[in-house]
């Protein structure tokens, strides 16, 4: 999971935030209320996690709870996991 | 049209007779067919002229009859044929059949209160010799340009901030406060302009300099507090109706042919409707067609084209037409911008000109005064869905709004909700309207240096908008707010400056615009919104009293706004490499870096998200835009300016 939560942040970090502010990112940050995504972006991750964990993300898990922090992704992708398994 | 520039010096020192020369020749562009100086001796008034008025007779600077006041002008008086008989009635003589003379005959007789008689689109100064005063004068609503600054004891004006470059005693440097404010609303907030220690004059507002004080004051203001609701649907109609077709009457009065600008959109199929309807002019019409069929709207411009009979001519822009006119843009709209779409309105008024046309009529303004853009619809929408926030059917209609962005078409009700400000709280908000607007575009401040942002950390815009409202705001309706906030800020800081006057100025063009008459302005805020957009049809009332004068596929078609290719004009995907010279060293690390303005490392980053093809919203677009629009300022404005040969060849 470590290796997950490395991968999710290298992400948002360079997709959204372009390098800057790593330090200052914690995994319970929520992306709206810090800004860091906007309509794209929520794409953006979607099209991201689908490619790099070989999951289908249906129209209905595009919700805040699934996706709106590295804590709530690291969730997410494991309740995929177990649904996959 | 013209270019207008002049100096006025405080401690009464001569000035080099050479300088108002070359403070003029800067700006020969906008007025390539006669200059002129007016010099005596701490007082110098320059004048580059666009003959469209009296072609013989209308030389400037000009002077009264007995040579105590001179003026130079850049606009339009329409209704001076009216006032020039009004004055000759009252005895006045005139020597030239120009609206120019008008004005100081007006000013002889009211002083400044002579604004208050026109009708135009106008900014001028006269030098009053007796009372030893400058007076300086911009339109109600900012159709024409006017800068100025104080260096060295020395007031200095013109029409471009690049004429007051051209004085040696001023300085050039970026104002961080005011990047901070472009990036946030797409344009600085009056008087400051990109550049510190340049103001520029409000629209609606004179300025005097006498006895070395300024004083500077509205003689007009946006009112939405009168409301009316007497008459029926058909009498504001038929009133909207009948000024619009006497302000386009006014704006055909010319010694040159005028043509009109058509988008394929209703406001100007209205304008060239109405030339076409109730005048005898022969009428040519111009358009931007895109390569790209995203942008595209020819189907549309031709339909218009062949129902009205116009004369049509259009010019094709591709991406790489965007990425080679952009620093000529940019040198002329003398302040960094967010999106390109001012780049194909350079290419079209160059095919005006190329026709040997120097006027055209164009539908700006319309989408403020009778609330046609999409943010007036967002708005509502918003207000709507967050009267009650757990509707299912409510957002569905922001989605059938932005048909055009496919990322908002699979977002969950809980991110439109985020994205959109849909908050009960969010309704007492008085800038409700614009808040998803301007929260996204702030976003780009993230590429700012760590310098930058250290100098903007106080620095709040929002703060600093809500301190330039007039009271009576915070009394209007949401959508008058709205409207408001466009017509007093984007209108005049964007719309006609950087996408308007500077796009046709680049290629001596006029434009003319019968919505920002000010009997249409002052009669459409009377208009309920109720009216102006019925449930969610924009422009109601502009439809309803056009009638079937115009095509009815135009009226049926909702608003489609006017876009242009952004950042991959520029960089280009993987796959379609492309390459700009000039925008790989602006973009550089190293040239950023020395710059000092971006984080050379963010632009990178960005820089090959946009070359991977995923910089697909609108946040990085602008991003883009805005970087290479700054480091284009930099280059030209702060760097190089006097490297820029001027242009002598006119």
């Amino acid at each position: 999971m470590q290796a997950i939560e490395q991968q999710l942040r290298q992400f948002v970090v360079n997709n959204f935030l372009f390098g800057q502010g790593e330090d200052q990112l914690s995994n319970h940050d929520s992306f709206l209320e810090k800004g860091i995504v906007d309509s794209t972006g929520v794409l953006e991750l979607v099209v991201f996690l689908e490619k790099q964990y070989r999951i289908k993300i249906e129209d209905e898990e595009l919700i805040p709870a699934n996706l709106d922090s590295i804590d709530n992704l690291l969730r997410f992708i494991e309740k995929k996991a177990q649904i996959a398994r | 049209m013209c270019g207008i520039a002049g100096i006025l010096n405080l401690n009464q020192t001569a000035i080099d007779p050479a300088l108002p020369q070359r403070m003029i020749q800067r700006v020969r562009h906008r007025g390539p067919n006669d200059s002129g100086v007016y010099l005596d001796h701490h007082v110098s008034l320059a004048h580059a002229r666009l003959s469209i008025i009296d072609l013989a007779g209308g030389r400037q600077p000009m002077s009264n009859k007995d040579k105590s006041a001179w003026i130079t002008f850049n606009g339009e008086i329409f209704n001076y044929l009216e006032l020039r008989e009004e004055l000759i009635r009252n005895g006045h003589r005139f020597a030239t059949r120009s609206d120019t003379e008008v004005i100081l005959h007006l000013y002889e007789e009211h002083g400044e209160e002579c604004i208050q008689y026109f009708n135009g689109q106008w900014a001028f100064a006269i030098w009053d010799e007796r009372k030893q005063k400058l007076f300086l004068s911009r339109d109600r609503l900012g159709v024409r340009p006017l800068f100025y600054t104080v260096a060295d004891r020395s007031f200095i004006f013109g029409s471009e901030i690049k004429s007051i470059f051209t004085h040696p005693a001023v300085g050039r440097e970026i104002d961080l406060l005011a990047l901070d404010q472009l990036f946030t609303f797409w344009t600085t907030l009056p008087p400051r302009t990109i550049f510190k220690g340049i103001q520029e004059l409000l629209p609606g507002h004179s300025l005097t300099v006498q006895k070395g004080e300024i004083r500077s004051w509205p003689y007009w203001r946006l009112d939405y507090a009168s409301r009316p609701e007497l008459r029926s649907t058909q009498d504001y109609a038929d009133r909207l109706l009948e000024l619009l077709v006497d302000a386009t009457r006014l704006r055909l009065r010319s010694d040159v042919p005028v043509g009109a600008y058509l988008s394929g959109g209703l406001d100007s199929t209205v304008i060239t409707t109405l030339i076409k309807r109730f005048t005898n002019t022969p009428l040519k019409t111009f358009s931007v067609t895109f390569d790209d069929p995203e942008f595209d709207e020819s189907a549309h411009q031709k339909e218009v084209s062949h129902f009205l009979g116009t004369d049509h001519q259009e010019v094709r822009c591709t991406r790489r037409d965007i990425a080679q006119a952009f620093p000529e843009v940019i040198w002329h709209t003398e302040k960094p911008i967010l999106r390109t779409a001012p780049a194909p309105l350079y290419l079209l008024s160059r095919l005006v000109r190329d026709n040997g046309y120097k006027v055209v009529l164009t539908g700006e303004g319309s989408d403020e005064m009778l609330g046609g853009y999409d943010i007036f619809k967002e708005a509502k929408i918003r207000r709507f869905w967050s009267a009650y926030p757990n509707s299912r059917f409510r957002p569905l209609l922001l989605k059938r709004l932005y048909p055009y962005l496919q990322n908002l078409q699979t977002q969950s009700d809980a991110y439109l909700q985020a994205f959109f400000h849909v908050k009960p709280e969010d309704r007492s908000d008085p800038f409700f309207s614009h808040l998803p607007r301007w929260d996204l575009t702030a976003r780009i401040k993230i590429f700012f240096s760590e310098e930058v942002k250290s100098q903007l950390k106080a620095h709040d815009a929002y703060a600093e908008m809500k301190g330039l409202l007039p009271a009576e705001y915070f009394g209007w309706d949401g959508f008058s707010q709205a409207q408001y906030l466009e017509a007093a800020h984007l209108l005049p800081g964007y719309i006609l400056s950087s996408q308007g006057d500077r796009m046709a100025m680049a290629h001596s063009v006029e434009g003319r615009f019968p919505f920002l008459d000010h009997r249409v302005v002052e009669f459409a805020s009377t208009i309920p919104p109720r009216l102006k957009m019925k449930a969610l049809n924009e422009k109601y009332i502009l439809k309803h009293a056009v009638g079937n004068l115009i095509p009815p596929s135009v009226k049926k078609r909702s608003k489609q706004p006017y876009r242009a290719p952004e950042a991959q004009s520029f960089i280009g995907a993987a796959e379609q490499p492309v390459r700009n010279e000039y925008v790989e060293e602006l973009l550089s690390s190293d040239r950023v870096q020395k710059d000092g303005i971006f984080n050379p490392g963010a632009v990178q980053k960005l820089v090959e998200k946009i070359h991977r093809g995923r910089a697909i919203g609108i946040k990085d677009n602008m991003a883009l835009v805005g970087i290479l629009s700054t480091q284009l300022v930099v280059d030209r404005f702060i760097q190089n300016f006097d490297s820029r040969v001027v242009d002598a060849s006119h």
